[in-house]
């Protein structure tokens, strides 16, 4: 049994239909910690102490959020920049995260022919997550390949249940502990670790 | 010294220092205690007091010019000039009517019209010493009813004037000569009647210009001293130089001092005035109110009950309801009629300055002016009874009766959030809500706001939201959220313990005024306190660093960490503070409170995540130093 923590980031929950279907599949798992960014800090001043705790507390780290601008909403940019501390996280000393496996959980307007070479936005949704891969080796995590639901802006009602049942599917596969750290990081998506 | 005015001294302290704050333990009111004093010391109680209770209430009365002169402080020109209908028309009126009423009565008696008319003018005069003290204690001046009834207060200050110019014209025994009443130095006595009104008209426009020109700079001079007890000493000095100038050219020395008060309102001084001469005026009114207990006649009461007490219900009763019918008029809302026409019911102490006279002038035969001055003080005495009866009959009840009347506005509410005061603090929080789609419901203790709050179309309420018969047809039983931002820190904390028990699905969220209101809020179990001052306080802080030339970015944040970690020392503070109440005075613990403050300012780790966050500082130490 492993244990997961959820960061999530979304400014305007309200207005996200497929997050909102995401988190509450993840809140009914148990051995699942979601950390609400937002609406814990909805001022950005973070509690350096809570959240390096919950990092020590958990095995694998997830990054929930939507991807704006091709990277992750603010709060989540200031999570990095606060709590990642040189001498903790990382350095000579930083040794606090070493084991831990890191992956992201990104919801994209775009779809996934949008996200290559030759589409509208010229690199792949893993060239964009490269300073979140780099960022978990430098913190001497693993990082496996992102979890990503393209094309929100299209989804129906059916589409969002079964990615959010996907979801589900993902949270307890790092639960029971159901993946090869190795095999996985040779897939560009999660998702094609997922059986429906 | 001589030594028997020590001793009096200590009668008349002692007395006040043991039955003031049983009164006020009691719910009674400071007034009503004073009063009491009066009537044990006097000469139907111990009687440590004897006819020099008379002189004594003649020194005290100095007491009301203080306070009309602080109350004039309050009272910018403007402002008065807004007044001046209420002033007018309403003082006018109830002066007016009281007079031709109550003399109407004295006719009916067999008196003769002459007396009758006098005794209907004194009997009008209300007592501005009770009523402007009772009234500031419970904080209801700024209130329709307190602004309407100071209006009628003003007037009657004013109507003195020509009261005792009409009196002498309606001796009918003949004049006696001055007794025992001291005679003081006049400068209008040896003029001639057309001369007369120039010497007042005179006298009051030095006034305005003396106050305006001269002691402006005067007190300038004097602040520069620095000498604290030099500015109380010429503060207490013009006062009483108005005094004795009003009575040297036959105006009311309480209204010299008003005008006085008015003229230096605008000025920087204000404030200090204010705070210097109001010990003064406290104690000066606190022995007035005992004189005036001691000088109730006990024995002409005893002899004759059912006479005197007759004649006092009557007379409050008769000007009660002029007050009402006035009141009503000038479109006052029954709740706050009942506090203007109750209130200013009784007879005031102009009446026994104004009683004296008309024994000198013959009017009135000694018999009539002893069993009057009975009555005055009588009248008097029971004020403050009358203002608890309204409080805790009156009001309640008609609380009621307005809900009833407005059977739609019960059936409607279904609103998530109560919010209970809607003055400066929770008008705020309720703008705030209100413009972000969330209804609420409304409490509140104003008619006058109440009023116009309901024309805005918000669902407001009047009255004392800690009923529960009140909160209850507001919907805390399906509500939400409680907010309280009343004033009270009691009632507050009255309002906590009914909606605790009654209505326990509601969370609480509660206005402390301060630090200790906030620990009064945490022992009642409370968990969402806000102290009015924090927020603007750091904002401040904020805005001084950035003018200092800090980082904006790294002063609001600085700010809101500090504001965090004054919640939690707050919350430290209020485990120990049990064991501070033990040892030291409320002072002592607020100065110890503080330094334990400043300690932990230093000691908490909020200081390090201002300074550790986007610092580079290890990194550079790090590139610095050789691997080893």
């Amino acid at each position: 049994m492993s244990s997961v923590l959820i960061l999530f980031a979304h400014p305007a929950l309200e207005k996200s239909k497929t997050n909102r279907y995401l988190m509450k599949a993840c809140r009914e798992m148990g051995a699942v910690t979601v950390n609400d960014l937002y609406e814990e800090y909805p001022d950005f001043d973070i509690d350096v102490d809570r959240e390096q705790q919950l990092l020590l507390d958990h095995d694998y780290i997830i990054m929930h959020h939507p991807l704006y601008w091709y990277s992750s909403p603010a709060l989540l940019k200031q999570w990095q920049d606060l709590v990642l501390e040189h001498g903790w996280a990382y350095g000579r000393q930083g040794k606090a995260l070493t084991g831990k496996k890191m992956l992201n959980v990104v919801t994209a307007g775009g779809r996934q022919e949008a996200y290559q070479e030759e589409g509208y936005n010229r690199f792949t949704m893993r060239q964009f997550l490269a300073p979140f891969e780099q960022t978990a080796r430098l913190c001497n995590m693993s990082y496996l390949p992102p979890f990503v639901v393209h094309g929100t802006h299209r989804l129906n009602e059916p589409d969002i249940q079964r990615y959010a049942q996907q979801y589900q599917s993902l949270l307890s596969m790092l639960v029971n502990d159901q993946i090869d750290v190795q095999e996985a990081g040779k897939r560009q998506y999660f998702n094609e670790l997922i059986l429906d | 010294m001589d030594q028997s005015v020590l001793l009096q001294a200590i009668v008349y302290l002692a007395a006040g220092v043991l039955f003031v704050p049983l009164a006020k333990r009691l719910g009674l009111g400071s007034v009503l205690g004073y009063l009491l004093a009066g009537m044990v010391i006097g000469p139907a109680g111990l009687g440590f007091v004897g006819d020099e209770g008379h002189d004594l209430m003649h020194f005290a009365e100095f007491g009301v010019i203080i306070m009309l002169f602080l109350v004039g402080l309050e009272l910018e020109p403007e402002r008065l000039w807004k007044l001046r209908v209420s002033v007018l028309g309403l003082g006018g009126l109830q002066v007016l009517l009281t007079t031709l009423i109550v003399a109407g009565l004295a006719m009916l008696t067999g008196l003769a019209w002459q007396p009758s008319l006098a005794l209907g003018m004194i009997l009008a005069m209300s007592s501005t010493a009770i009523v402007l003290q009772t009234f500031n204690e419970k904080g209801l001046l700024s209130t329709a009813a307190g602004q309407r009834t100071f209006a009628v207060l003003l007037f009657q200050d004013i109507a003195v004037i020509p009261i005792l110019a009409i009196m002498p014209l309606l001796a009918i025994y003949p004049a006696q000569a001055e007794g025992n009443h001291a005679h003081h130095f006049s400068l209008v006595d040896g003029l001639p009647d057309w001369a007369r009104p120039f010497v007042v008209v005179g006298a009051v426009v030095g006034l305005v210009l003396v106050g305006r020109y001269v002691m402006r700079p005067v007190f300038r001079i004097i602040a520069r001293t620095g000498m604290r007890e030099v500015f109380i000493a010429t503060a207490l000095l013009m006062v009483v130089s108005i005094a004795v100038l009003m009575e040297m050219v036959g105006l009311s020395p309480a209204l010299g001092a008003f005008v006085a008060g008015v003229v230096l309102a605008n000025s920087e001084y204000k404030h200090e005035l204010e705070s210097d001469i109001d010990p003064f005026k406290g104690l000066l009114l606190g022995l007035f109110f005992i004189s005036v207990g001691a000088a109730i006649n006990f024995d002409l009461l005893l002899g004759s009950p059912w006479v005197v007490l007759g004649i006092v219900f009557g007379i409050m009763a008769a000007k009660a309801v002029v007050l009402a019918v006035l009141g009503n008029r000038f479109r006052l809302r029954t709740d706050q009629n009942l506090l203007f026409s109750l209130g200013l019911c009784q007879v005031g102490e102009f009446a026994f300055v104004l009683l004296s006279f008309a024994s000198q002038n013959g009017i009135l035969d000694a018999g009539t002016v002893d069993l009057m001055t009975a009555v005055v003080a009588l009248s008097m005495a029971l004020t403050p009874l009358v203002f608890l009866f309204n409080e805790k009959m009156l009001l309640p009840r008609f609380g009621t009766k307005e809900k009833e009347r407005k059977p739609e506005d019960a059936v409607e509410e279904k609103n998530e959030v109560i919010i209970a005061g809607f003055g400066r603090f929770g008008n705020i929080v309720g703008r705030f809500l209100r413009a972000n789609n969330v209804a609420t419901t409304v409490l509140d203790f104003d008619s006058d706001r109440v009023d116009t709050l309901r024309k805005l179309g918000l669902k407001v309420y009047y009255g004392d939201a800690s009923r529960y018969d009140l909160l209850k047809s507001a919907g805390a039983a399906e509500a939400r959220l409680l907010i309280i931002a009343i004033d009270s820190p009691d009632k507050a904390l009255d309002l906590i313990e009914t909606a605790k028990k009654h209505f326990p699905n509601l969370e609480i969220l509660v206005k402390a005024i301060d630090r200790d209101d906030a620990y009064e809020f945490m022992d009642a179990g409370l968990t969402h306190i806000y102290r009015e001052t924090l927020d603007s306080s750091l904002r401040m802080g904020v805005d001084a660093m950035r003018l200092l030339g800090h980082r904006a970015y790294s002063s609001e944040r600085a700010a809101r960490l500090f504001r965090k970690h004054d919640e939690k020392a707050l919350e430290e503070l209020a485990a120990v503070r049990h064991d501070h109440k033990q040892y030291f005075s409320s002072a002592r613990r607020r100065i110890r409170e503080l330094e334990e403050l400043i300690t932990s300012d230093e000691n908490d780790r909020w200081l390090k995540d201002v300074e550790e966050g986007w610092d580079a500082e290890s990194l550079r130490r790090e590139f610095n130093t050789p691997n080893s």
